[in-house]
């Protein structure tokens, strides 16, 4: 068997001497070529979901599927996660605003809060969670299983088929579900102002909206459409390049999370930055 | 070595009529890292014949027919199927190229969201274009029939025991009336009842869509059962070849530890 040489010799074009690397060189530039392949593979994948996204066969069945999963599953979840937001950044608001004698601002400060970035990170942090990580492992297990080698041999291409219409009902279910966690956010703050106060529902709504503007809720909404890309396609590619073993669907599961919620608060923080320049 | 392929080699060559072959691999190299898992491949399947390809774990059988069909990407050599050269073909060359082949994997691979019946529907909808709901149902009908499951329909895939997916699996790949068949270990984790009732079902699938197929195999009883022609593929290369019977009264110490 042929023996490698674990140190490869370069040439230095100047003076034409070899030279050694040390193992500590080698380690870093396989960590840098890695490190490139995977920037490489993920623009690869970009490009192919892009190209399939304009094809002629696109599966809209499988889209309204994938909306139906991602937006009426985890409606329930989002709407408790965000009535319970409000509540509580109600009852904890209250006292500092009493000090100065502000109680009255409480249904506009909650309004704003919820509405710019409150509903958004929530639900977005959730959905990575939630359909992130669901993508990933029901992508991963396909591919251990060989169903996407079986789609792709039966001549139908798997991006089209399982990334396109995942990444879209992602990109259109999560602004719906955002809007969903402001208006039940608002909801549980009134409930939380009612707790020690009395104020009617459509009196508390009319204080909420007075303070509220367009420049507060476009801006808002616009970046959810790209936390739902960033989702999709982080839990698309997770499970899309899992590896062949049973433990590369956990591992494909757990990195879609991490990295989508990660992601996430990156984008919102790009995204706050451009609306403070933008106003 | 030599001795054992030159024998077997002249006994298929006096066997065998001249004719194009459906698929032709020439001098194929296949390597993982540092692993090269196809050093020197090269063969020829021929119209209507099942070839059986032979082997230990980690052969390369696998990847052979991953090859076939461009899952895996091969190093060098050549694969020619049906006239085209699998390695030079643009993606919508290649999907025109898979429709006309069946692919059974190891696992069944059948689509765990989807009803049987969906999974039937599923290659049907998308290779065969132009057929109408009714003709679809038909199809699916008859494939099922064919395999002896026309009850399973409505079921899931988790509700199938393990003879029963690659049975499905198996309908799922001839439903589209593909021109060739390429089979990955299609009896491996099945008792012998079922690994037989497998092995018939590959023969009449053979007879009644007129395919060719190639069959990857370390179940004997399977290649005995299916094959008109054999190959033996050792540490990445073509070992022997030949028809059954030379395999049964080969000296080869290899072969006869298959043939035992």
């Amino acid at each position: 068997m042929k023996k490698l040489n674990p140190v490869p010799k370069l040439k230095n074009f100047a003076t034409g001497q070899s030279i050694r690397l040390s193992e500590k060189t080698i380690e870093k530039s396989e960590t840098a070529n890695t490190f490139f392949s995977g920037i490489g593979d993920v623009t690869l994948f970009l490009k192919r979901i892009f190209k399939e996204t304009f094809s002629r066969d696109f599966e809209f069945k499988e889209f309204l599927r994938q909306c139906y999963h991602i937006g009426n599953k985890s409606l329930p979840l989002i709407a408790l996660t965000g009535a319970i937001m409000g509540l509580v950044f109600t009852i904890q608001s209250r006292p500092a605003l009493a000090k100065f004698g502000a109680v009255n601002m409480l249904p506009g400060m909650v309004a704003v809060s919820m509405i710019r970035e409150i509903g958004p990170i929530i639900t977005a942090l959730i959905c990575a969670g939630k359909i992130g990580s669901g993508m990933g492992a029901e992508l991963g297990s396909m591919k251990v299983t060989e169903q996407i080698d079986a789609m792709e041999v039966s001549a139908t291409s798997p991006v089209r088929y399982l990334v396109v219409p995942r990444v879209l009902a992602a990109i259109f279910m999560i602004p719906i579900l955002v809007l969903f966690a402001d208006a039940f956010g608002m909801f549980g703050s009134w409930i939380g102002i009612n707790m020690k106060g009395d104020v009617n529902f459509s009196l508390y709504f009319y204080q909420a909206f007075a303070s509220v503007s367009f420049g507060d809720f476009i801006p808002a909404l616009v970046k959810t459409f790209f936390f739902g890309a960033v989702i999709g396609l982080v839990g698309c590619y997770k499970g899309f390049t899992a590896g062949r073993g049973t433990e590369s669907v956990g591992i494909a599961a757990n990195s879609a999370v991490v990295v989508a919620s990660l992601l996430v608060i990156v984008v919102d923080m790009i995204a706050v930055q451009i609306t403070d320049l933008l106003t | 070595m030599m001795n054992t392929q030159n024998h077997i080699n002249s006994s298929v060559s006096s066997g065998t009529k001249i004719q194009e072959p459906m698929i032709e691999i020439r001098n194929l190299k296949k390597s993982f890292g540092n692993q090269q898992v196809l050093k020197d491949v090269s063969l020829k399947l021929f119209n209507g014949e099942n070839l059986v390809v032979l082997g230990k774990s980690g052969s390369g059988k696998s990847v052979l027919i991953k090859c076939i069909v461009r899952l895996l990407i091969h190093d060098a050599g050549t694969i020619d199927v049906l006239g085209n050269d699998v390695g030079l073909l643009n993606p919508r060359e290649l999907g025109e190229l898979r429709m006309k082949i069946g692919f059974l994997f190891q696992s069944g691979a059948l689509y765990d969201s989807m009803t049987v019946k969906q999974n039937l529907e599923f290659p049907l909808r998308r290779i065969r274009k132009n057929l109408t709901e009714a003709e679809i149902d038909q199809k699916v009908i008859e494939a099922l029939e064919n395999v002896g499951l026309a009850d399973a329909l409505n079921k899931m895939p988790s509700q199938l025991s393990g003879g029963m997916r690659k049975r499905i699996s198996l309908a799922r790949t001839v439903v589209v009336d593909p021109l060739i068949m390429l089979y990955d270990e299609p009896t491996t984790g099945l008792d012998p009842v079922t690994s037989d009732e497998i092995s018939a079902l590959i023969n009449k699938v053979q007879q009644k869509y007129k395919t060719s197929s190639i069959i990857i195999t370390h179940d004997i009883e399977c290649a005995r059962a299916t094959a008109n022609r054999l190959i033996m593929l050792k540490d990445g290369e073509v070992y022997t070849e030949g028809k059954i019977e030379d395999f049964d009264h080969s000296a080869d110490p290899l072969i006869k530890s298959f043939f035992k």
